[in-house]
Parts: C-alpha cells; sequence; structure tokens
C-alpha cells in the first residue's frame, strides 16, 4: 500500500534500476484508465488487450534499454504509445476489415454453406442408388451407350469405336434408353429429385 | 423519472485487462535483458 504513494518517476526510475515490483505497481495503478481508454476506442475486449498488452511491451522495452526520459509524466507517455497502436490498428483494419459477430450484424447473413444436409446427403444417395437399379432394367445395348456416356463421360465418337457401331446407332440408343427410362419411372411414380 | 435513452459511455466502466495479460508482461520483464553495444540494442529473452 505504502508503493501508492511513491511517485511515477520514482517508480520508473527504480524498475529502470532492477526492480521488477515497481512495474507491477505502475501497472496496477494506471491499468484502469489506459485499459478504459483503449476499450473507449475500440470497443473490444480481446483487441483492446492485445494493445494493452503491446503498449506495456514498447514501455517494458523503452525503459529497459534506458531510452526514456522523465520530460512528461509517465501516464500521458503511456496514453501516447497506445494511441499510436490504437491508429496502427485502425489503418490495419481498414487495408483488411474484420468482421465481428453482433446482434445486428451476422456473418452468416452474407456467407452460406453450399454443401449438402445431411438429409439431402442422405435423399441424394438414395436417388443415385434408384437410378442404377432402373438404369439395369434397360436392354443391354441401351444400357452400354448410357452408362458410357453418362458415367464414363466418354463422346459418341468413342462409344461408336468401342461398340463397333455408327455414331447415328448410338446416338438413336442413347435416346431409346433415355425414353425407357422415362417411361419406367412415370410407370412406377418414382421421384427422382433432391 | 425522465428515461435517459444515451448509451452509457463505454469508458465509463471500470475496465481492466485480463490477468493474463498483466501476468505476461511481468514475466515478459522479467525476462527481457536489453544490451546497448555502440548505439545498437541487443534484446536478450531468457527462458
Amino acid at each position: 500500500m505504502a508503493d501508492l504513494h511513491i511517485p511515477d518517476a520514482l517508480l520508473v526510475k527504480k524498475y529502470v534500476d532492477g526492480n521488477e515490483v515497481a512495474l507491477s505497481t505502475l501497472i496496477k495503478r494506471h491499468e484502469s484508465k489506459i485499459y478504459g481508454f483503449i476499450y473507449s476506442k475500440i470497443a473490444d475486449r480481446d483487441i483492446s488487450n492485445d494493445i494493452f498488452q503491446d503498449t506495456f511491451i514498447k514501455v517494458i522495452k523503452t525503459l529497459k534499454s534506458n531510452s526514456y526520459n522523465e520530460e512528461g509524466k509517465f501516464l500521458p507517455w503511456v496514453m501516447r504509445i497506445s494511441h499510436n497502436l490504437i491508429v496502427d490498428h485502425f489503418r490495419k483494419t481498414k487495408k483488411m476489415p474484420m468482421y465481428r459477430e453482433t446482434e445486428e450484424f451476422s456473418i452468416f447473413s452474407i456467407m452460406s454453406d453450399d454443401s449438402l444436409t445431411i438429409e439431402n446427403k442422405m435423399i441424394f444417395d438414395q436417388v443415385e442408388v434408384d437410378l442404377k437399379k432402373i438404369i439395369e432394367e434397360l436392354p443391354d445395348d441401351q444400357k452400354e451407350v448410357l452408362v458410357m456416356r453418362m458415367y464414363q463421360d466418354m463422346s459418341f465418337k468413342e462409344i461408336s469405336e468401342l461398340t463397333g457401331v455408327s455414331i447415328n446407332t448410338a446416338l438413336g440408343r442413347m435416346r431409346y434408353a433415355l425414353m425407357n427410362l422415362r417411361k419406367i419411372i412415370d410407370k412406377h411414380q418414382i421421384i427422382l429429385t433432391n | 423519472m425522465g428515461k435517459i435513452y444515451s448509451k452509457r459511455a463505454l469508458a465509463a466502466q471500470n475496465l481492466k485487462p485480463k490477468k493474463e495479460v498483466v501476468s505476461f508482461l511481468l514475466s515478459y520483464s522479467q525476462a527481457l535483458t536489453v544490451v546497448k553495444i555502440k548505439n545498437k540494442n541487443f534484446e536478450i529473452i531468457a527462458n
């Protein structure tokens, strides 16, 4: 408690001379004012803590390197350092704005998750399974063309070469394959939508 | 009683930094030694 009556200048001198407790007293004495000042500008606890920390890191470095001269008072000097760091912070965020979630603003109103939900994924998988079953019902020549075209991503030219039929025949088989698929779907009233 | 519609000033609250921050600063101060050699400062951090 006796420390409370020691002036800042003397505490600074003690600290420079190696008394670590003096720094603790200085921080305790001014933390509220300095942190309050930073928070009044930043309005974010975490960033304010960061700036408070950076401020005192500068203070410690300056005092330890004997570069501090007691021209003014200790507190205004520390306030000046924190002020400069606040300005730096705003410069940085202006270049790269960071959004924090508030009551009026939610980042998720801008961003959305395009991936399927579990339910949609299950439906999607079910559709795949159903479709494969229906394809199995097709005549072999049509099934062959459809699988090559849709699942193996081959061109009709490649299909015609592989199956030994003309391109027109391959196209015709594809056309019939699709028509037959629709017929089966209509007949059994299968819903293939996600 | 009239209502006060203005927001409470942010600085009015008795705010303090986190204990961890203060504790870090005190440890950092203990660990740091600055050596001055020919107008150059060398910072040494003890583990």
